[in-house]
């Protein structure tokens, strides 16, 4: 029988005798971040020897608030968004022993970065109608195919990729999911500009690109499966980080309101106070979401928050330009920049106005959400669908 | 963090409720009831008050009640939300209990005397003689003077005030105890007949203090507010559930119509609204049950959100039953009447976007 796993008490024990082994004003910052992914205490919910103890998913922040008080160096999450929150649950659950142990630890502590390339120019929404070809050529695949909307491929060491294996059957059975190499030769990326003037990012252009087998994750053909688990964990990392109140725009719309009394109007008030329902309504949601994920019983009200999130943002700051007036004219920079992470409230008002505006794209439109709800959650009749038993080469395009 | 989850004994609380509204007031009777005398449906609420004792959840045993909190008095109004059911539960189970443990808790000692006893039983029926419509930070008692133990004045649109036994009655000084018998009550032909308003007139009716000044009278009014959140989630929730039934039956150009995404994405909103609707309304009872420091805010952003969720439930439930659901042979306007009064009800959503101005610091312009 394994042992019962580590409750509140025990974890703040165990940080508390890791900290006394490992000074963190004394150490290395990636050698104190590899211990502590070594002593389990990374994302505790993973499993012994992969930076977990197999503790309750709840615990975490138990954790995160010790390793805080003492100071210790963070493990930067907003650099590597895509590959905590889709890549190391997707190798989690269908990567071999040897995957595991080869990726998460320097994913986790940030010394390797993640991106996802999935979309391209021919296939969005429709993920699965993707071109990209791996030819399998010995203990190798052969990737050829451009993938697109890449972000931060400008800083990724590694992809997760999906691709057609076989185009001679209907397009969900015909892909496969591998781990790239962003080093490896034949893989070219270039920065895609942005409405707001950055490029946060990219076209990936792959060329004869060489995959070992073992870097395939799941079996042959079962790509869509996997990348399913991809997209769960997406939309759930994309709306539901933990807040307090007013933690998100709102908070700035709010100060902003509280700070400049000579810009207030009884339409903006309305609006505002709005929006504060709203925001606090999907704010207590995630909150809700969270503790369903901890008791074990994720809802399906990660979509939700995700719509939410989308459309409030959107809502916001545009109600942040016109409350501004005069300065809601004037933007910080249009210069082509590279960011290497993503916040949502950093920079102008203008800034933050655009970048909302992929709220609700980026991680499946909120059009598609709409119908992933209707369907799966309230068991709505499908979309007609035409292409279901086409082969996939065989599909108009 | 305030557990926003519901508990395994909520859960069977929920099917205990369920089980017996689906016996006792099925929708056709709540039809049918809406064009007879009774005040309410005598055996839905003998099911639910006192063989399932749903009206002492929030009271403590030593008072006569279950002793559990209004965590489970919200479960219970979900459910009596989903079934439109006519019976006096918010008006005597909430807002006259939640006076009366007020009073008490002021006062130090049994102010409510057996009525709180004989309310948790659901053995008598009070009401808090308030127009309706107030909302918890209105002035209250305007309209009624008191004198040598006695009440006189008015008091309008008083919800189940025909099923009350007991009055309180808020007046200059407290909250007064009356009899109903004493005073002469007129039914109001009301917007939703599940829930029938009465005026009230008090000629110099004689009458008990329970609690000295507004404070046992504004508790009441914010708790209601909070489980009013509740009943509108679970009305919310059943409209959803009937639409999403209805289309997927109902074909029109040879397919069923709940497979065009004009209406599907409609209902992937609402049902986004009710999921958040979910949340606001546990976080308002979660604190209304312990006397969080933040129950104002919670209760004026539960009523602020789940009023509005809950009409447009009923709307959507309407507009997409199409002919159905104008007649009136179909729930859809039991729900909608039920919804929109709600939305009147114990302040409206601008009224508690109003209060929430003042309490989160967001002053007008
Ligand atoms: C900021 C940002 C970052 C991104 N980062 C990444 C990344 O890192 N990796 C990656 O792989 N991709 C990324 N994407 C791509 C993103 O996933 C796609 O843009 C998205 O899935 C939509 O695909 P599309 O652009 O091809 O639009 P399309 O699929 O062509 O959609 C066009 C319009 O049609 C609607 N539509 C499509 N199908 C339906 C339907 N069945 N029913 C109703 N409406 C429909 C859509 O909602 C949309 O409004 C990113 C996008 C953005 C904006």
């Amino acid at each position: 029988m394994s042992p019962a796993p580590p409750d509140a008490e025990d974890l703040r024990e165990r940080v508390r005798s890791f900290l006394a082994d490992h000074d963190p004003s004394a150490m290395d910052r990636l050698e104190f971040l590899r211990a502590r992914f070594d002593a389990g205490l990374a994302w505790v919910h993973y499993p012994p020897g992969l930076g977990g103890l197999g503790a309750p998913r709840a615990l975490q922040p138990v954790v995160d608030e010790e390793f805080a008080a003492a100071g210790a160096p963070r493990n930067d999450p907003e650099r590597n968004a895509i590959g905590l929150g889709m890549a190391a649950p997707t190798i989690l659950a269908h990567g071999t022993e040897e995957q595991k142990k080869r990726f998460l630890r320097p994913l986790w502590t940030g010394e390797e970065i993640w991106c996802q390339l999935f979309s391209e120019p021919g296939a969005g929404s429709d993920l699965a109608a993707l071109a990209t070809r791996a030819v399998r050529d010995g203990g190798h695949w052969i990737v050829n195919g451009q993938k697109v909307w890449t972000s931060m491929a400008h800083e990724a060491r590694w992809a997760i990729l999906v691709a057609r294996t076989d185009p001679d059957v209907p397009k969900h059975r015909g892909l496969t999911y591998f781990v790239c190499d962003m080093t490896a030769p034949g893989v070219e990326v270039r920065p895609l500009r942005q409405i707001t003037g950055e490029a946060e990012f990219n076209e990936v252009f792959l060329t004869d690109v060489r995959i070992p087998d073992e870097h395939r994750l799941g079996a042959v053909g079962e790509g869509w499966r996997v990348a399913t688990t991809t997209l769960m964990n997406e939309r759930v990392a994309i709306g539901g980080n933990a807040a307090g109140r007013e933690d998100g725009m709102i908070g700035v719309v709010a100060r902003l309101w509280r700070e400049r009394p000579e810009l207030r109007t009884p339409g903006l008030h309305d609006a505002l106070l709005r929006l504060w329902v709203e925001a606090e309504a999907a704010r207590l949601t995630g909150e809700r979401l969270r503790q369903q994920l901890a008791a074990g019983a994720p809802g399906p009200e990660g979509s939700a928050v995700k719509l939410a999130f989308a459309r409030l943002n959107q809502e916001i700051s545009g109600l942040e330009l016109e409350l501004l007036g005069e300065d809601g004219l004037r933007y910080d920079d249009w210069t082509m920049r590279r960011p290497t992470r993503v916040d949502f409230t950093r920079r102008s008002p203008g800034y933050r106005f655009l970048r909302a505006k992929g709220n609700s794209i980026e991680g499946g439109t909120s059009e598609i959400l709409r119908n992933i709800i209707a369907e799966r959650v309230l068991g709505l009749p499908g979309e007609i669908r035409v292409d279901k038993d086409v082969a996939w080469k065989d599909l108009p395009k | 963090m305030t557990n926003l989850l519901y508990s395994e004994i909520e859960d069977e609380l929920r099917d205990g409720v369920r089980r017996a509204l689906d016996d006792t007031c099925p929708w056709t009777d709540v039809l049918a009831g809406t064009e007879k005398d009774e005040p309410y449906d005598a055996a839905a609420w003998r099911a639910v008050a006192g063989r399932l004792g749903c009206a002492g959840l929030p009271v403590p045993e030593e008072r006569g009640g279950a002793g559990a909190s209004w965590r489970e008095t919200a479960v219970v109004m979900e459910e009596l939300g989903r079934a439109v059911a006519p019976v006096p539960f918010l008006s005597s189970a909430v807002l006259a209990t939640a006076a009366l443990l007020a009073a008490e808790r002021s006062a130090g000692d049994a102010a409510g005397g057996d009525l709180l006893a004989e309310l948790a039983e659901g053995e008598k029926i009070a009401v808090l003689a308030v127009p309706f419509s107030t909302a918890p930070g209105d002035q209250l008692g305007t309209t009624v003077g008191v004198e040598g133990g006695t009440l006189t004045g008015r008091v309008t649109s008083v919800a189940d005030g025909m099923a009350a036994d007991v009055l309180l009655v808020p007046a200059p000084g407290g909250l007064y105890a009356v009899d109903a018998a004493d005073a002469r009550r007129t039914p109001v032909t009301s917007l939703d007949m599940t829930r029938r308003l009465c005026d009230v007139a008090l000629p110099s009716v004689p009458a008990r203090r329970v609690a000295e000044g507004e404070a046992a009278a504004r508790a009441a009014l914010v708790t209601g507010a909070a489980m009013l959140a509740s009943e509108q989630l679970g009305l919310a929730e059943r409209c959803l559930e009937i639409t999403v039934e209805h289309l997927k039956t109902r074909y029109q150009f040879g397919r069923p119509v709940g497979s065009y995404q004009g209406l599907k994405h409609r209902l992937a909103d609402l049902w986004t609204s009710i999921a958040q609707a979910r949340a606001v309304a546990r976080y308002a009872a979660a604190c209304v049950a312990v006397g969080d420091p933040d129950t104002d805010v919670a209760v004026a952003l539960a009523q602020a959100h789940c009023s509005a969720v809950a009409v447009k439930a009923a709307e959507e439930c309407v507009q997409m039953h199409g002919g159905i659901g104008f007649t009136w042979e179909h729930p859809a306007h039991l729900y909608l009447k039920r919804a929109k009064s709600a939305a009147i009800a114990l302040g409206t959503p601008d009224r508690h976007r109003a209060s929430l101005a003042r309490l989160v610091d967001l002053p007008s312009a």
